[in-house]
This record gives structure tokens, sequence and C-alpha cells, in this order.
């Protein structure tokens, strides 16, 4: 054996070691990397009960109130299989609409409404103009999932 | 093929290629660059959820792409170097580091800027956002230990190996938002099937990749060039050229 041929052999190692490990340790940690769960996992009993987490779904259409002279917003969280409860007094971020993704951070509550601290929105993967995004719509295409232009405001005075 | 590797490998000639090439690099670079940040910016219509404040995207995605891609340059021509003892790989690898690290940094940056008005934070302990920070880390990590040799080789020799082993965290970047839950989209370009992002909007970013690609080759020419004068610098070709000019 050559010594290149040596050298060659030992980055192929150390290669495959270390990813080897990463592999396993992510492995193992798959729960805690995790960054939110879903109405479904809840449900089940798989989030914490005592401690913060975070919960991810769609605001369901139609859910969204907001209890007459407070700050308070209440929403559905579906993940299309289960639903969540959700309420969150404070600012909510410019994406959050009825049928856009979000993530919320807070506690279980004892009646199973989730309080939330923090709601963030998560939006997709697709970029259109506004004229696409009509055209898709029409057509019920499922990657459009927003009814048209329903803000926040819009949705609390309905 | 391994005349040109052979022949490349000679400083001499590799200095004096740097910078034949340098200027087409950098001109087509700038050229691309005016053109995709105007189609970026004007041309492409707003997004119709995003508005004005997707056009992020154009700095933020293709610094996002090269530090991935720098990452894996430098980590080949690190192995490169580790197996075929040759000294410009290593030279390659030593000069990648400082651009992988800004563009990783401007990814970093706009990210954060792109996130407060999108998600509603600055920054979450996200597996993409995680993973990214930790690329940082190994850019930076690199560059301090290649600074705390005073020996050239062995500095080539210890970073290389700490190149190679970080490249473990490439893919887990990359594939971070398909294996995990995450608060960051999904890939709207690199996946099986059509590109998920208009036309309209598609080609600026296609040709502000590009642009940051040929910059990245413009700055290498003379970032190579200078690691060459370096570690060169009691050479005798060198003397000849530098005391006729």
């Amino acid at each position: 054996m050559t010594p290149r041929r040596r050298r060659m052999l030992l980055v192929g190692l150390i290669l495959l070691g270390v990813s080897g490990a990463v592999a396993l340790a992510l492995t193992a940690f798959q729960e805690n990397i995790l960054y939110y769960y879903t109405p479904s996992d809840v449900s089940a009993g798989k989030a914490p009960q005592d401690r913060l987490f975070r919960v991810g779904g769609m605001v369901m259409a139609g859910s969204f109130q907001r209890p007459p002279g407070s700050l308070e917003a209440r929403f559905v969280l579906t993940d299309y299989e289960k639903d969540i409860t959700v309420s969150y007094t404070g600012v909510l971020p410019d994406l959050f609409r009825e049928g856009q993704g979000i993530i919320a951070r807070g506690r279980l509550g004892e009646d199973g409404i989730f309080v939330a601290e923090e709601v963030l929105a998560k939006h997709d993967e697709n970029y259109m103009p506004p004229h696409v995004a009509d055209t898709l719509r029409k057509q019920g295409d499922p990657r459009v999932t927003t009814p048209i232009a329903t803000s926040t405001a819009d949705a609390a005075s309905e | 093929m391994w005349l040109w590797f052979h022949k490349l490998s000679s400083p001499p000639y590799a200095y004096r290629t740097a910078g034949r090439l340098r200027p087409w690099f950098l001109w087509s670079a700038i050229l691309l660059l005016a053109i995709g940040t105007f189609g970026g910016l004007v041309l492409a219509p707003e997004d119709y959820q995003q508005k004005d404040a997707f056009r992020i995207i154009y700095v933020h995605v293709p610094s996002a792409s090269m530090s991935l891609m720098v990452y894996v340059a430098m980590a080949i021509a690190a192995a490169i170097g580790l197996i075929w003892r040759m000294k410009l790989a290593h030279a390659f690898a030593a000069a990648c580091a400082p651009v992988g690290a800004w563009f990783t940094a401007l990814t970093l940056v706009t990210g954060s800027i792109y996130g407060k008005p999108m998600w509603g934070t600055w920054w979450a302990w996200d597996p993409r956002l995680t993973s990214e920070l930790i690329l940082l880390f190994l850019y930076l990590g690199y560059l301090a230990l290649r600074a705390s040799f005073e020996d050239t080789q062995r500095a080539d020799r210890a970073s290389a190996i700490l190149a190679i082993v970080g490249v473990v965290n490439v893919p887990i970047v990359k594939y971070s938002v398909v294996w995990w839950n995450s608060l960051h989209q999904g890939p709207s370009i690199s996946k099986l099937g059509a590109p998920s992002i208009d036309p309209s909007m598609l080609w600026p970013l296609l040709v502000m990749m590009a642009g940051f690609v040929l910059y990245f080759a413009a700055v290498m020419c003379d970032r190579i060039r200078g690691e060459i004068l370096r570690r060169e610098r009691n050479a005798s070709w060198l003397s000849e050229i530098t005391v006729g000019t």
C-alpha cells in the first residue's frame, strides 16, 4: 500500500466515522431537534405537559375570534386530522391569517386550550405574483391555501 | 486531464492563470449581479403573500447556496492537499475560508432581517438556522486553527482535517428542512419536479446565483495569488517577475 493510498483511506475513514457518529447522534436526539409538535401529537399525548413547547399547524378558516374589548385572539390550529384551540394575547405577525401555517409557543392548559406566549407565522416555499395566485385559487390548486386578501383585521371583524 | 492538473499545481503557472482569468470573472460577475439586482428589485412582480418583502431572497438564497458550495470546495481542496501532498490545494482551501465565512454571515444577517417581518422573530433555534450557525463556527474554527500555527505546512494539515470533518454539516444544513419540522420553508428550486417559484421571479434569482459564483471565482483569483505570494516569497521565479517590473 503506497503512502498516498493510505492517506486516501484515512480521509475516507474519517469521513465515514464522523458521519456515522453524527447520524447516530441525530437519530438519538430526534425528539429534541423537533422544532414543533403537530395537533395530532398533542392529542396523542406526545407533547410535554409541564413545560413550554411549540405547536404548529394551519389556522382553521373561520375560527378566528377576538373577544370584544380585549387583545386576546382565539383560533383553532389544525393539521387536518386533529385540532387544538389556541389563545394568544399580543401582536400577531403580518403573515398571520386564516389558512396560514403558524407555530405557537406556550403551554397546554387544564381545559385543553393552548395558551401561547409567542406566535410565529410560517410561510411555504411557493412564490408567485398575485394574478397567478388568483388563477390557481380559482382552479382550486391546493398550493394556494389562503383565501383572497383576508388580513387579521378582516378576520377579527367577522 | 492529468497534465492540466499537474500544470495547475505549479505555483508560477497557477499565479499567472489566476491573474489572467480574474478580469473575466470580475466583469461577468458585475454584469450578472447588475442584471439580477434590477430583475429582482424592479422587474419581478411582488409575491401574492409576502408582497415586496420576499425580494430579500435575491441576496439571501445565493449567499446561502454559496456558503455551502464554498465549504464543499474547501473540503475537497483540503482532501486533495492531504492525500496528494499538493501545496496549491492547501492554498486554495485556506483562501476559501474567509470568503465562505462572509457568505455564511451574510446568509444569517439577511435571513434574520427576512425573519422579523415574515415569521415575527429575528432568530429561532430551528434546525436550519442552527446548522447554518454551526457552519459559521466551522469556518471561524478553521481560520482560528490556521492562525494558531507558525508553520504553514502544519497549519495546512491540521486545518485540512477540520475542513473534512466539518463537511458532514453540509447535508444537515441542506436537508434540515426536509428531515425535521422546521420554521424555515422547504426547498423551492432544488427538488424533484417543477420549481415552486414563478418563472418571472425565478430568473433573476438564477442570474444572481450565477453572479455570486463568478464573484467568488474573481475573489478567489486574487486570494490564491496572495496565498502563493506568501508561501513562495523566497522562490526564484517570484523574484524574477517582481524585479522585472
